[in-house]
């Protein structure tokens, strides 16, 4: 019954990324197709075909994730394999909630490679059966620490997104970048509002991101006796909070703002990635829940 | 010269916040002079020179390149193993790379977050921090008793505008409004012609709170790090730690400690339960529980508590970590006549999932040789093809100890404090064991005479074991306070706008007309919407079908 679950999760994990790859493969027509008309049109039907398949696969992906959860009785994110299945999920998550707010559906090709490739990376390299926790990680904070970590990291993807997008678009408006292959951007926005975009949403993830830290520092109490000690992946958090903490300060700053801002999301991101993917397996701490 | 004067408010704020954001908060501060770089070289001049370190250091440009600094430099301290997190990394490093390990052992590289040049760029940041919000705080100080900004020179500039006809002469149209504004909160200045109105103080009062928070995590780590202690115990099950120095296996005293602030009181271990199940996919047993439960007492009272991982124990100013757990078998040693010489537990620890273990003990009087015996544990031994023993479970379900036998002198004479889990072997003779022909297998209650009638050991019972950490950390309620003030300072900060509102009557006397202009400090399209509904419920109320809301 278990192990039945857990394959069905898998499956549909699969399902998601083919999915995926069709909502990829719209978002690029679309972008191409306004590319051709110099941006003039409006979001095409390819584009609303796109955001439904999205849609869709974010179900599919959502289904493996419960059932994956089920199978496991309890939250799904307490090995590598499936912090990087739940995080996908919120990253796509994000992205969609933040269309309710704000037409962000431009960056949707990025969005969506970006999930195939994390979801692809993670499904072949890092899969692992269901097996037990350890007692250090049966705790609650463990899921309150994850979930906003998730979180966090998913708004900074897409704000990641927006900051290059903002990058590129910048690049175009002085005047480089006027190539036929970069005329997709002009159906971005202004790298003005892309920036006071990027940055609401780099906002929230820092937020989420500060409560990581300290939910992780309560957690680290009670298992450890020390509510922070350094560890490899403490030193990664810490960084990855300075690091925001820089651009939030950038933005406010004249001479930083625009492109040096920008740059400092993208380290930052950088750092989100490098913390997940390089310090999970081939360092050593405390933190060794990879499941590897 | 003006922007010089200390009462000019510009002068408070960092000199090269953004226009957007400095703009609100002091429109009235004369621009020319924050315009041009605001970052010049230093004039001739000693005084000169102190007042542009200072506003160097107060800048934004350099708060932000500390914070980039700081988390650069805290690579290294992921990268290379760190003596406070792990001291046994640091042997291993110092053994595979004796040449390496010198040159980095002199930058500090094995102690990165309290190395001198971690700790200047941290020093820098801190008072960098000081010195931005002790002016920013007397700036806001003035704004928040100070009354709503005057109306702007050129209406045409506000980026949101409404003009909306009132119905019943321009002074109740007026008070109407004033109304609408005060009950959304906004700070509101009448005159006979216009109302000013401010919103979102909270704003940098937030931001403010969340950067004296900071402060307060930096001090309170500071200074209050040297009170703090934590020492090590292996606890046996039946055996009482009673906590005082002597009482510890290793101790760390912050720089301040004394002894009087250990609080007296005792913790027994009664039983330790772990609990075990199988991974499936690596076919390995993994414990999901680990369960202790001790008495303790304080003063007169004793109570029964569970300890378990995630669940620390209070007692007196300190809390006790589950940390590690393993067997302890109850060893006797008899001389040939047999009298009791030797009967305690002795700690073996595990060295793998099964807890295979190992364990010294030493015998230094009562025979007529000193006795070391280097030991075995198996919770479940199995033999190996090659005649070893094995443990495929981590339950004792058939418990066995092995001993290599030794005499001679076990070195305890010699004033040097022995390791207790490590015998000098080279300079002892083996006269039972691995490699004599003598095996000694012992399960619970088998006894091995030992060679030469020196006496006997007996394998009596089987006892376990917790590793516990009892520490003292005043830090904690500070660093918890001042972290609740930063999530606090923060969300009140980013979750304010901070909103101008204008309102004037325009039009005829006859026709009159309320205009309304509202501005943001930075970007906040949602202004639009929010004058709106501030139009709308003045026109509501005066047409009197909503009252009230
Ligand atoms: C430990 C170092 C620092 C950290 C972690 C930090 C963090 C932050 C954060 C997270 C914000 C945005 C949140 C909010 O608005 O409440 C912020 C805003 C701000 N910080 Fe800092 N800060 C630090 C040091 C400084 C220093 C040294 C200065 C002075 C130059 C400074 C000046 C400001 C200003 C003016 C803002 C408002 C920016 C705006 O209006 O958007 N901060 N800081």
């Amino acid at each position: 019954m278990t192990n039945s679950l857990e394959s069905i999760s898998l499956i549909a994990t699969y399902s998601a990324m083919a999915v995926y790859t069709l909502a990829f493969i719209l978002f690029t027509v679309d972008l191409a197709g306004r590319a051709a008309t110099d941006g003039q049109s409006t979001p095409t039907r390819w584009l609303r075909s796109a955001m439904a398949v999205l849609v869709l696969g974010f179900v599919i992906h959502f289904g493996a994730d419960v059932t994956r959860a089920i199978s496991a009785h309890r939250v799904p994110w307490a090995n590598m394999y499936e912090f990087g299945l739940t995080a996908t999920l919120v990253l796509v998550g994000v992205f969609l909630g933040i269309n309710l707010w704000r037409d962000v559906r431009f960056v949707g090709a990025f969005v969506s490679g970006f999930a195939i490739l994390a979801l692809g990376i993670v499904t072949v390299n890092f899969y692992v059966a269901v097996s037990p926790l350890p007692p250090a990680l049966q705790n609650y904070w463990l899921v309150i620490h994850v979930c906003v970590a998730v979180l966090g990291t998913g708004f900074f993807a897409t704000g990641a997104a927006l900051s290059a997008s903002q990058l590129f678009q910048q690049s175009r408006e002085e005047g480089k970048l006027q190539t036929r292959s970069w005329r997709f951007l002009s159906a971005f926005p202004s790298s003005e509002s892309l920036e006071a975009l990027a940055y609401r949403i780099l906002v929230i993830g820092f937020v989420f991101w500060t409560f990581t830290v300290i939910a992780g520092a309560i957690w680290a109490e009670r298992a450890w006796g020390r509510y922070w000690g350094w560890d490899t992946k403490e030193v990664w958090s810490f960084i990855i909070w300075t690091l925001f903490a820089g651009y939030i300060h950038a933005r406010a700053t004249r001479g930083w703002r625009g492109r040096p801002a920008a740059i400092l999301s993208l380290i930052g991101f950088g750092a989100v990635l490098f913390n997940y993917g390089i310090v999970n397996i081939f360092f050593k701490g405390l933190h060794v829940y990879s499941g590897l | 010269m003006a922007s010089r004067r200390p009462s000019d408010p510009a002068s408070l704020q960092p000199v090269d916040l953004a226009d957007v954001t400095s703009d609100f908060d002091s429109p009235d501060a004369p621009r020319k002079n924050r315009l041009d770089d605001p970052i010049r070289g230093p004039k001739l001049g000693p005084l000169e020179f102190l007042r542009w370190v200072w506003r160097v250091l107060t800048s934004m440009r350099t708060a932000i390149i500390l914070l980039v600094l700081v988390a650069f430099a805290s690579i290294p301290g992921s990268l290379v193993p760190q003596r406070s997190s792990d001291p046994n990394g640091v042997s291993i490093f110092r053994d595979t790379n004796p040449e390496l390990f010198k040159f980095y052992e002199s930058i500090q590289l094995f102690d990165t977050f309290t190395s001198v040049w971690f700790s200047s760029i941290y020093l820098v940041l801190f008072i960098s921090l000081i010195g931005c919000i002790v002016p920013r705080t007397m700036y806001h100080w003035r704004i928040l008793r100070a009354e709503p900004a005057a109306e702007p020179a050129s209406w045409a500039r506000l980026p949101y505008r409404r003009s909306e006809r009132a119905t019943q002469g321009a002074a109740v149209a007026l008070d109407r409004a004033e109304t609408v504004l005060r009950k959304a909160h906004y700070r509101v200045v009448r005159d006979d012609t216009s109302i000013r109105a401010e919103f979102g103080y909270l704003r940098e009062t937030g931001n403010l709170v969340f950067h004296i928070a900071l402060v307060g995590i930096l001090t309170t780590l500071a200074a209050t790090g040297g009170f703090g202690w934590s020492g090590q115990r292996v606890i046996i099950e039946g055996q009482t730690f009673t906590n005082q120095l002597a009482s510890y296996d290793s101790f760390h005293p912050g720089s301040w400690f004394a002894e009087q602030q250990l609080d007296p009181y005792g913790v027994t271990l009664e039983s330790f339960t772990p609990e075990y199940t199988k991974d499936p996919v690596k076919d390995v047993w993994m414990p999901i529980d680990f369960t202790a439960t001790v008495t303790v007492t304080e003063g007169d009272a004793t109570h029964e508590v569970i300890l378990k991982v995630n669940e620390p124990l209070v007692a007196g100013n300190s809390q006790m970590y589950l940390l590690g757990n393993g067997f302890a078998p109850v060893i006797t040693v008899r001389d040939p006549q047999g009298t009791v010489v030797f009967d305690q537990p002795v700690v073996f620890l595990s060295q793998d999932s099964n807890l295979t273990s190992v364990g010294v003990v030493k015998v230094p009087d009562g025979l007529s040789e000193q006795l070391g015996l280097q030991g075995f544990f198996y919770p479940s031994a199995v033999d190996l093809e090659s005649g070893a023993l094995s443990s495929n479970n981590p339950e004792p379900t058939n418990p066995t100890v092995t001993f290599n036998v030794y005499t001679g002198d076990l070195g305890l004479d010699s004033g040097v404090t022995a390791n207790v889990f490590q015998l000098p072997v080279e300079s002892l003779t083996q006269i039972a064991g691995r490699h004599t022909g003598t095996d000694v297998v012992l399960s619970p209650g088998e006894v091995f005479e030992l060679p030469g009638g020196l006496g006997s050991i007996e394998f009596t019972s089987l006892r376990r074991f917790i590793g516990v950490e009892i520490r003292h950390d005043p830090t904690q309620m500070g660093v918890a306070v001042s972290t609740f003030f930063i999530v606090a300072g923060l969300l009140a900060s980013l979750g304010t706008r901070r909103r101008r509102v204008w309102v004037r009557v325009r039009g005829t006397a006859r026709i009159p007309e309320l205009e309304w202009g509202g501005m943001s400090r930075g970007d906040d399209p949602r202004l639009d919407a929010a004058l709106d509904r501030l139009v709308e419920k003045t026109r509501q109320t005066s047409t009197d079908k909503v009252t009230g809301e």
